[in-house]
């Protein structure tokens, strides 16, 4: 008896009792579902949550001024500035781990164009802080070194400020506005960015040049720096060093003794995203300790209906064995009918994990990732389930005593 | 039959069954059941046999042992001069699978499976190809006139139909010896006679078959006659038989 024969013999048993089959592959379809659709959620999630750090900027450090216990940490823009330019400059120049470094300075305003106005963030930096944001224009120019030597009164627009004074769809460049009563010249508008991690949206900004911000919006300070310094690491594996490099510089800069306090902190953002996937990692692992249970629940549901069928059919196995059907067979025919049930079940569960994940990703706006590694897991798992839930029923089924079967009641 | 013998004759009788002082014993807790008690009995091929005896004689234990469906307590069994006294489960559905056929008094087909399916059953376990399975059974079905009946499910027949079925199954695999415990035992007495007159047939064709009966007129039809009296044989004689005739 061949295997296409047993799966067919089986298959037909299954379908003699429709409804009982499908209750009993229940509990192994939700289980499957259940996994398949968390996983492609998870992976939707932990790809939007590493999207949103990407576009932070690339191997991103920020070194915020205060000490982390007077609230440098949090605060950052509003804390007592101890950096100085001079300490700009060093980080830039000093240190091989570092491939850029510019100021942020920040300031909230109202921006004025010819028709509307709208409060934004206005910042005051250096043409490198959109490399180190890895954020490109999408039309015009970002200003210059040029720009930032000469505190030239221009201005580069996040796409929100653009759809809030011009609205959407029109061409700002060459326009002019004015930040606290200075005119700015339009030269650039940034790409769409979107939103960072705590929902922030990075397009509702304005950017000058660091020394324009100095004149004519915050005056005062010439050598420290009002605000925060945001800097891109050679690499993603040298984040680490950069973040070490920077703090001893600093630390020697600022006369810090060895056990004292920093007046500094330096958040590296590449190790929030790496806690974060931890995280996740253990959302994935609570979400595999559920699909063990439903597909153990599954298992078990399998093997009761197993038992019952092998003693309803107690008179067919007689029948089956009066015929020449050896126990290997009634094994077979029984275990493949588990078999076909659990897997049956899988691949709906995969099918309904798959449309549950698409519709809830529809629903939560993020990415759906499906692990074809986890589809196929599943089902093999599914198929194992069946195989040692099957396998008890069958074996009884097997050892059955053909007469005794063919009197049975 | 009388050619039958003639044959036989001529050759020499050539045991196919060979039970030697077989005894079955079932334990109920304390109590033992003697179902046979030292049967020795030879059964040479082209014979059709008749087992009669009150009910609880072990006429039933007798023809399972000889089906190989059951083992004996003690006590040897040769059939076609191979002893499977000693064999396990799955060399006896080997040995049925290829030298015997069953009928039972309940038909013991299917439900809800074609006639058809239950004839290509036995073929399923011997391994023969689906395209040769279902030749061989419409064969079969054809050979007991219900060819036209191969789709039909057991309900839809009669129990006569039914029981044509089984014949037909218990033939797909060519066996040598078929046994049949009260084949006639829920039919009708003209239907029986139709039963029986196929068993006739087919016992002309070569086969081997014993049968066991309460009724004496169906006894007739065989060419010997058993007689079982608890757990014993009581008497055993060859007879003419009559030739079944479907009034
Ligand atoms: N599985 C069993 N367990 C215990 N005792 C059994 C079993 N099968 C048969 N017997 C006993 O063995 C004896 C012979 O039974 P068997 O079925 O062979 O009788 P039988 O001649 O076929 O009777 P009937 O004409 O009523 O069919 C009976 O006493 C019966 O009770
Ligand atoms: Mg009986």
């Amino acid at each position: 008896m061949n295997p296409i024969q047993t799966t067919r013999v089986a298959a037909r048993a299954l379908m003699r009792n429709k409804m009982r089959s499908f209750l009993t592959t229940l509990g192994i379809i939700i289980g499957v579902a259940a996994v398949i659709a968390m996983v492609a959620i998870g992976e939707g999630a932990k790809a939007r949550v590493e999207q949103a750090f990407q576009s932070m900027g690339a191997n991103l450090l920020i070194v915020v001024p205060g000490t982390t216990t007077s609230g440098g940490a949090h605060g950052g823009f509003g804390s007592m500035p101890t950096l100085t330019y001079d300490d700009l400059r060093a980080i830039q120049n000093e240190l091989t781990s570092v491939r850029l470094a510019a100021p942020a300075l920040r300031s909230i305003a109202q921006v004025i164009s010819e028709e509307q106005n709208w409060t934004t963030t206005v910042m005051g930096t250096t043409p490198d802080y959109f490399a180190v944001r890895s954020w490109p224009v999408a039309h015009g120019r970002i200003f210059s070194s040029v720009d930032v030597e000469g505190g030239t009164k221009v201005v580069v627009l996040g796409q929100t400020v653009v759809e809030k004074l011009y609205g959407a769809n029109v061409d700002p460049i060459g326009q002019s506005l004015r930040i606290k009563n200075t005119p700015f010249a339009v030269i650039g508008v940034l790409d769409r960015k979107g939103q960072a991690p705590n929902g922030q949206d990075y397009d509702d900004n304005v950017f000058i040049p660091s020394s324009t911000f100095q004149s004519k919006i915050q005056g005062g300070l010439q050598k420290f720096i009002g605000g925060i310094i945001v800097v891109s690491a050679v690499s993603a594996d040298q984040t680490s060093r950069a973040q070490a490099q920077i703090t001893a510089l600093l630390r020697d800069r600022h006369h810090i003794q060895p056990d004292a306090e920093a007046d500094f902190s330096i958040r590296n953002l590449v190790e929030m995203a790496g806690a974060r996937q931890e995280g996740m990692q253990t959302l994935s692992m609570l979400l595999a300790a559920i699909a063990a249970v439903s597909l153990l629940v599954g298992g078990i549901g399998i093997m009761n209906i197993m038992l019952v069928s092998v003693t309803e059919r107690t008179r067919e196995i007689g029948v089956r064995m009066a015929v020449g059907a050896k126990p290997s067979h009634i094994l077979m025919q029984f275990l493949v009918e588990a078999l076909t049930l659990s897997i049956a079940g899988g691949v709906i569960g995969v099918a309904l994990g798959l449309v549950t994940a698409e519709r809830l990703a529809v629903a939560l706006q993020w990415p759906v990732l499906y692990r074809p590694d986890i589809i196929i897991i599943s089902v093999v798992f599914s198929a194992v389930v069946g195989v040692v839930f099957g396998l008890y029923p069958a074996y009884k089924a097997s050892r059955l005593d053909p007469i005794e079967a063919l009197r049975y009641e | 039959m009388a050619d039958a013998a003639t044959n036989g004759a001529a050759s020499g009788p050539r045991p196919i069954i060979e039970i030697d002082r077989v005894s079955k014993v079932y334990r109920m807790g304390d109590v033992e059941v003697h179902a046979l008690c030292g049967v020795s009995l030879t059964i040479n091929e082209g014979e059709f046999i008749a087992v009669m005896g009150t009910s609880g004689s072990g006429k039933s234990t007798l023809m399972n042992t000889l089906g190989c469906l059951d083992r004996p307590t003690s006590g040897t069994y040769r059939l076609g001069g191979e002893d499977v006294a000693l064999l396990t489960p799955g060399e006896l559905a080997e040995i049925r699978s290829r030298k015997l056929g069953f009928v039972f008094q309940s038909f013991n087909l299917l439900s809800r499976t074609s006639a058809l399916e239950n004839v290509e059953l036995p073929l399923i376990y011997a391994g023969v190809s689906s395209r040769e399975r279902r030749r061989r059974a419409l064969e079969s079905l054809a050979h007991v006139g219900l060819a036209d009946r191969a789709g039909h499910h057991p309900s839809q027949l009669s129990g006569g139909q039914q029981q044509r079925v089984a014949i037909a199954r218990a033939l797909v695999s060519r066996p040598k010896v078929i046994l049949a415990d009260e084949p006639t035992g829920n039919l009708d007495s003209r239907t029986s006679v139709e039963i029986m007159a196929l068993l006739q047939e087919l016992w002309r064709s070569g086969i081997t078959i014993a049968l066991v009966t309460h009724e004496p007129d169906i006894a007739q039809y065989a060419a010997r006659l058993i007689v079982m009296k608890d757990g014993v044989v009581q008497r055993d004689e060859r007879h003419e038989p009559i030739v079944a005739v479907v009034p």
